[in-house]
């Protein structure tokens, strides 16, 4: 809690910035093979329903949050058609931060998906079937020919969904609600000081710390999306 | 031996055609969009045709009246793409490696120290693919297909993104696979040099359908070979040594049937140049011709004669381990008695660089 500490932060404001760096990382890790593997899909393969699975992908960024957040609710909550049979086997998600964890992941999942899926798009497939000729088989050419190739891709959709999860505000207090210490994120957190007179200081200390964890984030990932993106290009 | 039968339609192209490449070189000629990479990847396995049938050696790879169809990986046929193809991210090592950790072991089975002192890409081993000459990328991706130990060879204009020196070079090692191996190979090209040079068989195809088909001598001299291989006209590349500036400022080349002179000036002795040659400039005679203007003679000694289609044939000609293609009449071939295995002296009326794609035309005689 030193850092904290030193940032002045009251004990609430510091568990909202570790809760949602826990939130933000966990959703990020727990869909990015969901996310390669839709990306992958979209942007290679022909199915039926393709379209709608497309669609389906990008509902979060064009619906309301608040739109989001409920139909989570729906699902995941207790008496969800979900949430219900979860409960049965003691996995509850409404109201927990696991919930928020989700309703980040499906929030910044059309951000990581499109950055995967285009990046997957840029590979030549001729590529992938001059490894075939070789004798490689679909997921040995996957695992050193277009994962190697993508792996820029895949850290720009990992570094978007992780700001994206970092920052979500509408699904998460619809779906997990606003409690301190338990479902308070970094934006929550934010929301509710705004309402207390006299904890403009901790505000815009809150505030400082998202810009400054969306700039490190950014930043580190620039730099290592150049380190891979120079090694492919071979300059050793 | 590769039995190919193939039915398949793209939009309103329709390729129907069968026929067998035997060990050698069978080269696929026909102008673009004839149907050439449709049936390559066919036999690769990158493409389903409609119907069809291949076999390899005696293995059905693919039959559609019995739904077999065995997946590229399985095939191993090496493919050498015109773009070549190459793992931007592995190295040159990696790169040729790539196939042959992936083929059965086996006591015949090239090796990457073999494979690279052939090729000439030894001192290339460390580098990456964005780092390597146009040649070089070239020699990779040959390397490369070769080491996974294939048992056909796809060569689909492997050259066509060189320059002609580039070309003078590898052609050798094209020649060495084709007599070496002794594996199929489908060559597909649009330069009739290079089919001239390096083709056993010959395929010609128009417009989806086979023209003809069979030994290349055979396969030129039919009328159909006129239609697709059209007026251009062949000839050969001729790979020479600079030797330097003669007194009167003409350049020395050597080549393996003798010095050539060119009115090239700028050459570096030492430098590597390819000479392109037309077969329509070569006179053919059976003795050292004497008391005559053109300085170009070379050595040579006929390895096959093939009719053409109307009065002319076209002698194909051993320098060593280079060829030169001569057009002379078939009148000629009878008077001269002109056979494979005849030593003969080819007198040359017109070089050109190839390097540089600079005419020295009108060498002066």
């Amino acid at each position: 809690m030193s850092l904290t500490e030193a940032l002045g932060l009251p004990p609430e404001a510091a568990q909202a910035v570790l809760l949602s760096l826990r939130v933000a990382l966990v959703a990020v890790l727990a869909s990015l093979p969901a996310g390669l593997f839709t990306a992958y899909a979209l942007a290679r393969w022909e199915f039926p329903g393709k379209s709608l699975v497309n669609g389906l992908v990008h509902l979060p960024l064009i619906l309301p949050p608040v739109v989001t957040g409920y139909l989570l609710l729906l699902t995941f909550g207790r008496t969800g058609w979900l949430g219900a049979p979860l409960a049965d086997l003691g996995i509850v998600l409404a109201f927990r931060w696991t919930g928020a964890a989700l309703a980040a992941a499906i929030m910044a999942f059309p951000l990581m998906v499109r950055a995967i899926r285009l990046a997957i798009e840029a590979v030549d497939p001729g590529l992938e079937e001059a490894a075939a000729t070789l004798g490689a088989s679909t997921p040995r050419i996957f695992a050193t020919i277009t994962l190697p190739l993508i792996l820029p891709g895949i850290l720009a959709g990992a570094v978007l969904a992780f700001a994206k999860a970092m920052g979500e505000f509408g699904a998460t207090i619809t779906f997990v609600s606003n409690i301190p210490g338990q479902t308070q994120t970094l934006p929550t957190a934010i929301y509710s000081f705004l309402q207390v007179p006299g904890a403009e200081a901790t505000v815009a200390r809150l505030v400082l710390v998202a810009v400054a964890v969306a700039m490190v984030a950014l930043v580190l990932s620039e730099w290592v999306a150049r380190r891979v993106a120079a090694r492919i290009k071979g300059a050793r | 031996m590769l039995e190919i039968e193939l039915h398949h339609r793209i939009e309103d192209f329709t390729l129907d055609l069968a026929f067998t490449a035997p060990a050698g070189l069978t080269a696929l000629f026909g102008r673009s969009g004839a149907g050439k990479s449709t049936i390559a990847q066919s036999v690769a396995g990158l493409l389903r045709p409609e119907r069809g049938r291949i076999v390899l050696g005696g293995e059905v790879l693919l039959d559609s009246a019995r739904g077999i169809f065995v997946p590229p990986q399985r095939r191993r046929i090496g493919y050498v793409f015109q773009d070549a193809r190459l793992f931007p991210h592995l190295s040159v090592r990696q790169n040729l490696i790539y196939g042959q950790k992936l083929a059965p072991r086996s006591l015949t089975a090239p090796q990457l120290d073999e494979i690279a002192d052939l090729l000439g890409i030894a001192p290339l081993l460390n580098r990456r693919p964005a780092h390597l000459s146009g040649g070089e990328v070239a020699r990779v991706a040959l390397g490369r297909a070769l080491l996974a130990n294939p048992r056909a060879l796809i060569l689909d204009e492997p050259l066509s993104a060189l320059d002609p020196a580039r070309k003078a070079e590898i052609l050798p090692y094209l020649e060495g696979l084709r007599d070496r191996f002794g594996l199929p190979i489908l060559y597909i090209s649009h330069a009739p040099e290079e089919l001239a040079r390096l083709a056993t068989t010959l395929v010609l195809i128009e417009g989806g359908q086979l023209r003809a088909a069979g030994p290349v001598a055979e396969v030129f001299a039919t009328p159909a070979a006129a239609a697709v291989l059209g007026p251009r006209e062949i000839g050969a590349i001729l790979a020479g040594t600079v030797a330097g500036a003669e007194p009167d400022g003409l350049m020395r080349v050597e080549t393996a049937g003798g010095p050539i002179f060119l009115d090239q000036p700028g050459l570096v002795p030492g430098q590597r140049i390819g000479l392109h040659i037309h077969a329509s400039d070569v006179t053919l005679a059976l003795t050292r011709p004497e008391g005559i203007s053109a300085l170009n003679l070379l050595q040579a000694r006929i390895s096959e004669v093939i009719e053409a289609p109307g009065a002319s044939a076209h002698v194909r000609l051993d320098l060593g381990d280079q060829r030169l293609l001569a057009k002379v009449t078939r009148r000629s071939v009878a008077a001269l008695g002109l056979r494979p295995g005849l030593p003969v002296w080819a007198l040359v009326k017109s070089v050109s660089m190839a390097a540089e794609d600079v005419t020295a035309r009108g060498t002066p005689g």
